[in-house]
């Protein structure tokens, strides 16, 4: 399932040496993926909605570069259009997961004793639906839609979050210069604020760049089964739900927006392991 | 032994409890009303609204209710849908085993793929960094397209396999393939790193200087010693299945409990949902309890410290 984030390390057996050329093709894909969310038409002028019968169905080629669909549309166009969608849907999820996810396991990494007991079992509970299970609770609960949509992968993601900060909390708490904050008489708040916080973020910017783009497939993968954007938006997965209508005899439907989900999504697992690697190498065991 | 088994086995009834708990919650807890809630957005005459009030006691205090709701479980009452004006569970068992099957499958690929994948490129560094590519970009590749471009490639072209239906092993491989591989490049990203890491342990020097060989020492040898974490995330992975389920099944046009979940949603069949979400929280839960006592018996030094 889509909403999962990949829990390998790499190790630092990788060379190091030369430039990183995975990387930088990660950051010009996510370039252009950008320029394309903030100003589509600049890629494509066309009209991302407008039918034209006349030019239905053309497959890839000189006319239209990735193919035009059942109404005429450009499927290149469709695709810049619609990476808004699947990319504000994702990072937006990942966002309300953290705000929510990040305090809820300070807090429960800051308890000991009964209090920890309960609050692992709260995750252990959180994580007990898997995660779009969960989702589709949710959408259920909120009806189909954007709005919906960003709840459901937020609240999915809160476990994975909060399961990773309360780890780190507590690996934080127990060090030596928590325990002197205390002896010198700060209060819980202000020990969790001050020196808990900022010492649990640093493990926090690869686990949530991996996550973007576990939410972004998430988010395609609920617009796919009509859960989240509807058509006429060209939201990706929206564009792959028409596709499979077409599939025997139009295969450019759905090959090209996969491929730009997939391509999209290679970049930001590439970006969020070079960041995991990063740490890693920072702090030997 | 036992002591481990005892604790993971309450820990799985307090978890349990807790979803459960949480399912009421949100049953009562949401703004509304929770008649409303439970039958959808349609009227309904004050006779029926009554009687909905009356089967689910919400007449009553809320601690009643959520005892009452406590006892039906425990005796298999997942609740009424009232779309489908049946009891939920007869409904979920008529279209369990078309789900619970592809689950298997796509286990089974998972599980299979991940041997493949990295018991050979283990410590390794070119054979593992082309495997390594080649997991990132399938772990980056959502299983309904990847479903998308088996389906057009080998039904529809190739005619090797159906295009939709459920009827026995020729319609699982496609479904299976598309559920699994994504579950299977995440767990052999995790088995080559356990896996070189062992390689790296003095017992391998030993087993080689005694002239084991190659694929004899990483099959009997290393690959226990690293078998650990990936089945520990077994739990995990049988989650992703489990979700993955729904969309596979929508791509293939398989029927299943991840159809019936859709058309529930898309009916706003609250009980009907929520039954096969509790369901699959037990499943999730219990196969998770199972996969942290099979560690134990792969591990003995876990043992060691599960008892300490």
């Amino acid at each position: 399932m889509a909403l999962t984030l990949g829990q390998a390390r790499p190790r630092n057996r990788e060379r190091t040496d030369g430039p990183d050329l995975g990387l930088l093709a990660a950051v010009l894909v996510l370039g252009v993926t950008a320029l394309a969310v903030v100003w589509p038409a600049l890629l494509a002028p066309a009209d991302p909605i407008q039918a034209d019968p006349a030019r239905a169905l053309i497959p890839p080629g000189p006319e239209a570069l990735l193919g035009t669909d059942q109404l005429g549309r450009d499927i290149l166009t469709r695709i810049v259009h619609g990476a808004r969608y699947s990319l504000l849907a994702g990072l937006a999820s990942t966002a309300l997961g953290l705000v929510i996810g990040v305090p809820l396991g300070v807090l429960t990494g800051m308890l000991d004793g009964v209090g920890n007991e309960v609050g692992l079992r709260l995750i252990d509970v959180l994580s007990a639906f898997p995660g779009i299970l969960l989702a589709l609770v949710v959408i259920a609960i909120t009806g189909p839609g954007p709005v919906g949509l960003v709840l459901a992968l937020g609240s999915a993601l809160v476990p994975t979050f909060t399961r990773l900060v309360r780890a780190e909390t507590r690996r934080v708490h127990r060090s030596a210069y928590v325990e002197q904050a205390r002896t010198m008489g700060l209060g819980p708040l202000r020990i969790a604020w001050r020196h808990v916080l900022p010492n649990t973020l640093r493990a926090l910017p690869a686990i949530a760049t991996i996550a973007i783009a576990g939410a972004i497939l998430g988010a395609a993968s609920l617009s796919f089964i009509g859960l989240g954007a509807q058509p006429p938006s060209p939201e990706w997965g929206a564009l792959l739900a028409e596709g499979r209508n077409h599939l025997r005899t139009a295969w450019w439907l759905s090959v090209f927006p996969g491929l730009a989900l997939a391509v999209v999504a290679v970049a930001i697992n590439t970006v969020g392991r070079r960041l995991q690697r990063r740490l890693d190498r920072k702090a030997p065991e | 032994m036992l002591r481990p088994v005892v604790l993971r086995v309450l820990s799985l009834v307090v978890v349990l409890w807790g979803t459960v708990t949480l399912a009421f919650l949100a049953i009562h807890a949401i703004p509304g009303d929770p008649v409303q809630l439970l039958i959808g957005p349609r009227d309904i005459g004050p006779e029926a609204r009554a009687r909905i009030v009356a089967e689910w006691g919400l007449d009553r205090p809320l601690p009643v209710q959520y005892l009452d709701y406590l006892w039906g479980l425990l005796q298999g009452d997942l609740g009424y849908s009232y779309v489908r004006k049946r009891p939920v569970a007869d409904i979920i068992a008529a279209q369990l085993w078309p789900t619970v099957e592809l689950a298997l499958a796509g286990l089974l690929v998972a599980v299979g793929a991940a041997l493949l994948s990295a018991v050979p490129t283990a410590g390794r560094r070119r054979a593992g960094s082309v495997a390594r590519t080649a997991e990132l970009v399938i772990v980056s590749t959502p299983e309904f397209w990847l479903g998308l471009v088996l389906l057009f490639v080998f039904s529809f072209t190739l005619s090797w396999f159906p295009v939709a239906g459920a009827d026995g092993f020729r319609a699982l491989v496609l479904p299976a393939l598309a559920l699994g591989l994504g579950t299977a490049a995440m767990l052999a990203q995790l088995l080559r790193e356990g896996m070189a890491d062992a390689l790296d342990e003095p017992f391998v020097l030993t087993a080689r200087a005694r002239g084991i060989g190659d694929g004899r020492l990483r099959v009997r040898h290393v690959l226990r010693n690293a078998a650990v974490a990936p089945v520990a995330m077994a739990g995990f992975a049988f989650g992703n299945l489990l979700g993955g389920a729904v969309i596979v099944e929508q791509v293939f046009g398989r029927p299943g409990v991840g159809r019936i979940a859709l058309q529930a949603i898309e009916a706003r069949d609250v009980p009907t949902l929520l039954g096969i979400a509790l369901l699959a929280a037990f499943a999730f839960v219990v196969v998770t309890t199972v996969v942290e006592l099979t560690t134990l018996l792969i591990d003995p030094r876990l043992r060691a410290r599960a008892v300490s």
